[in-house]
């Protein structure tokens, strides 16, 4: 049988968890995502170094699986002399795996402007800084923006991984319920549509976005 | 308390990373087949059918690989049937790789001009026959590279089944951390296998995409 009205008790439990993996969210997204652009524009437009350093990163990054990310910067760093709270870790990890997933798709919305836009900013006397702000990275960022977007909400479910170093995140409010109560299916079952409800929201958050973002579209 | 030197770290890591990729290719063979099913499924164009998997692929996309795998572990033997760890990592897994690569080919297939079903009805070939010789060897060729690329994310997956306690290749490495105390150089070790794993698939996926862009 099943006993969803035992988790009506811990409600607060779900709320404060959810709270908090909707905080690191929006702020691992910010950072993620302008990590990603300053990768992105180094890996397109930077010396054959630098353009190298970023590609072993992303690499690297997307390569090895997140929860192996967060236990070396949890567990590993402070053998090196590197003490982080288990909230610091987890935004460094989260947003570092976002960086270079974004760094990837960005580079490829760059790419995708053509080389004329360039030459023509120049030509009207548009330094490198201009050039890229207004002239480049609005029409790149629309063309990638539904990919940029879905990998900005999977970064968000794979925070779920988070509770592991013991962040009250969601998912540590699941387990704490369940190890409560022993309603174990309830728990996880709620906890997942609370996410499944979070990432359809992101997705109506980011459309918004995107709408107010790229209006010149309409504007003209 | 046992000494390991690094000899020994190594080789049970290597042990350890046999069940990653057992893991895998289960999970693969899994997700691919019920994958199959659900794409087939979709192509008879019954709305009732196609809300369903869209539903499916819904549920198992916005929701976390994690939250999944505590469902089919912990919730399913709270509601009494009995699961391994091995029989609950393969089944959340299985769910997670078939719902993105459902997702996945519904782009390849979707690519396909319309004129392709058309002009095979015309001919008077058949639901089947049209699938099996018309869209299918096209769809194969835009849908291999993706598919390759998203293997990698199923070799990801299976760390979380570390989380319910299946012994691979992260829970190993989380295991030999708290006898010898020295994560650096344990997480480094597992990050770099998992990169030896992933890495050749993800070039061999870029490798596809460019040749497929040039035939094109």
């Amino acid at each position: 049988m099943l006993y969803f009205s035992d988790l009506l008790q811990y409600s607060d439990v779900f709320l404060s968890g959810l709270k908090t993996t909707v905080e690191l969210t929006v702020l691992t997204t910010i950072l993620g995502v302008a990590l990603g652009t300053v990768c992105a524009t180094v890996r397109q437009y930077g010396n054959r170094a630098s353009q190298r350093v970023v590609s072993v990163y992303v690499e690297l990054i997307r390569n090895t699986p997140f929860i192996v990310q967060l236990f070396f910067i949890f567990f590993g760093l402070p053998a090196l002399g590197m003490m982080l709270s288990p909230w610091q870790a987890s935004m460094i990890a989260l947003t570092i795996n976002l960086g270079a997933y974004s760094a990837e798709i960005i580079r490829a919305g760059l790419a995708s402007i053509s080389k004329g836009q360039m030459e023509a900013a120049k030509v009207l006397g548009l330094n490198f800084r201009q050039t890229l702000t207004r002239v480049i990275f609005i029409p790149a960022f629309e063309k990638i923006y539904p990919a940029l977007t879905s990998q900005c909400i999977i970064v968000m479910l794979g925070s779920a991984v988070i509770s592991q170093i013991s962040v009250q995140d969601l998912t540590y409010a699941a387990n704490l319920v369940q190890s409560r109560n022993f309603r174990a299916f309830e728990s996880y079952f709620v906890t997942a549509l609370m996410y499944l409800g979070l990432s359809i929201l992101l997705r109506f958050a980011f459309n918004a976005l995107g709408k107010r973002l790229f209006a010149y579209r309409t504007a003209n | 308390m046992i000494e390991f030197s690094n000899y020994d770290i190594l080789r049970n890591l290597l042990f350890a990373t046999q069940w990653t990729i057992l893991l895998s290719l289960a999970a693969f063979i899994g997700g691919t087949t019920v994958a199959l099913t659900l794409t087939a499924l979709r192509l008879t164009r019954n709305p009732t059918i196609q809300r369903i998997v869209k539903v499916y692929v819904e549920l198992f996309q916005g929701t976390p690989l994690l939250m999944q795998m505590f469902l089919c572990f912990f919730g399913l033997s709270m509601l009494g049937y009995e699961i391994s760890a091995w029989g609950a990592a393969i089944l959340s897994l299985t769910f997670f790789t078939s719902a993105f690569l459902v997702e996945i080919w519904r782009g390849c297939i979707d690519t396909l001009p319309k004129g392709q079903w058309e002009a095979s009805r015309c001919l008077g070939l058949s639901f089947l026959q049209t699938l099996r010789f018309i869209i299918l060897p096209q769809a194969i060729r835009v849908a291999t590279a993706p598919t390759v690329g998203f293997s990698v994310q199923v070799i990801k997956g299976t760390a979380l089944a570390s989380v319910i306690g299946f012994v691979e290749l992260t829970k190993v490495g989380t295991m030999l951390n708290n006898a010898t105390f020295e994560p650096f150089k344990i997480f480094t070790l597992v990050a770099l296998i998992y990169f030896v794993l992933c890495y050749p698939l993800s070039l061999y996926s870029k490798h596809l995409e460019k040749k497929f862009n040039v035939s094109r």
